[in-house]
């Protein structure tokens, strides 16, 4: 069993603001969890967690693959990338935190070379202005609003994760049964030669969960 | 944490600016140094991925001038013990960067540094 990150310092006060971690974070944190031989086999020197919120995956991330791996962090909320940063010192995690979205300003230095990617991204359908706006600023609502099928965010990633994927990288999504997952996999499949599994799923309240996991048709299998 | 490291790691992504945009340049930067864990595995592992003369022109412009000008082959404990100091150990609190290319600033404040464009800047 590996320890969930200690979060005493975070506040209600930071969650006013940044996300909480819930269902969904624990979720990618027990399919991280249930990996671990695999990742640590894979001698991950790049972690990267797309929207890192409180930093809670991050950290989980850095008891499994240990301190000889490099651990970067983003998110469009400057308040999450400060409670990352935090929850980083506070599990002696050393989390390089960047205030972006996405991986922009990092992708053209990352090209296939990042090991392990997670994204537990704003999943949840919404209209598609409300997303936008949420994106635009740059505050809780953007944990949560994804816009149409919940994807509008989401969809913008898929288009580049491929090229940031080292050759036995993997990149582990969390999604809802309203993204629909099947699609996301053909077509991830047909236009990136990306080949993915759906490894873990939880019903929690209204939400059917899942962790899809994604690595190159070329890797080797495991 | 602006640390050497990951300013090695980022480029300006204004649009069109996709040639002689890296690496961003330190200004008005305040520093702080902070004691770091040390860790050999951690620097070999990631030393294939560092641009090298664009860590040691940014370790200059923070005042740092512990390494050496090409890669060495041999990687001695004080070779890596100044790896670790630059790379990890020197931390800029404030300031911003600025693209060589199109001269857009990206600031850093509380250590954390801010890539986001607005709309019109995207590429
Ligand atoms: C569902 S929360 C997940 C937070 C955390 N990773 C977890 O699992 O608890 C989604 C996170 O993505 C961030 N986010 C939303 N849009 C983003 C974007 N375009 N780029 C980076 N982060 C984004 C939000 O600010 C929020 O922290
Ligand atoms: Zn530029």
């Amino acid at each position: 069993m590996i320890p969930t990150p200690d979060l005493s310092h975070l506040s209600a006060q930071d969650y006013e603001h940044v996300y909480e971690p819930a269902e969904d974070t624990f979720l990618l944190l027990d399919a991280l969890e249930a990996d671990a031989e695999e990742l640590r086999s894979l001698k991950a020197v790049v972690f990267l967690e797309v929207g890192s919120g409180s930093g809670c995956v991050s950290a989980f991330a850095g008891k499994i693959l240990g301190p000889s791996a490099l651990y970067l962090a983003t998110d469009i909320n400057h308040r999450a990338c400060d409670c990352t940063r935090r929850t980083g010192s506070q599990n002696k995690v050393a989390v390089h935190t960047i205030n972006t979205s996405l991986t922009t300003g990092l992708h053209q230095r990352l090209k296939n070379s990042v090991d392990v990617i997670c994204f537990n991204p704003p999943y949840v359908p919404t209209m598609s202005t409300e997303a936008s706006e949420a994106q635009d600023l740059r505050g809780i609502e953007g944990s949560w609003a994804g816009g149409s099928d919940g994807m509008q965010v989401t969809n913008t990633f898929l288009e580049v994760v491929h090229e940031l994927m080292s050759p036995t990288g993997r990149f582990y999504l969390v999604a809802v049964k309203e993204n629909n997952i099947p699609k996301i996999q053909s077509r991830m499949e047909n236009l990136y030669q990306l080949r993915s599994k759906i490894i873990l799923t939880r019903r929690a309240g209204r939400e059917h969960l899942s962790i899809v996991r994604f690595e190159h048709t070329t890797a080797p299998t495991l | 944490m602006v640390r050497l490291l990951t300013h090695n790691l980022l480029a300006c992504h204004v649009k069109g600016c996709t040639s002689n945009n890296f690496p961003l340049q330190f200004q008005n930067v305040q520093i702080e140094l902070r004691e770091a864990d040390f860790n050999a595995d951690f620097l070999k592992n990631f030393l294939p991925k560092l641009e090298w003369k664009a860590l040691v022109d940014s370790a200059k412009d923070l005042g740092d001038t512990s390494l050496p000008l090409e890669q060495p082959e041999m990687l001695d404990d004080e070779f890596l013990k100044n790896l670790h100091h630059v790379l990890l150990e020197i931390h800029v609190e404030e300031g911003s960067m600025t693209c060589p290319n199109c001269k857009h600033s990206y600031p850093i404040s509380n250590g954390i540094p801010n890539m986001l464009l607005a709309e019109h800047e995207i590429g």
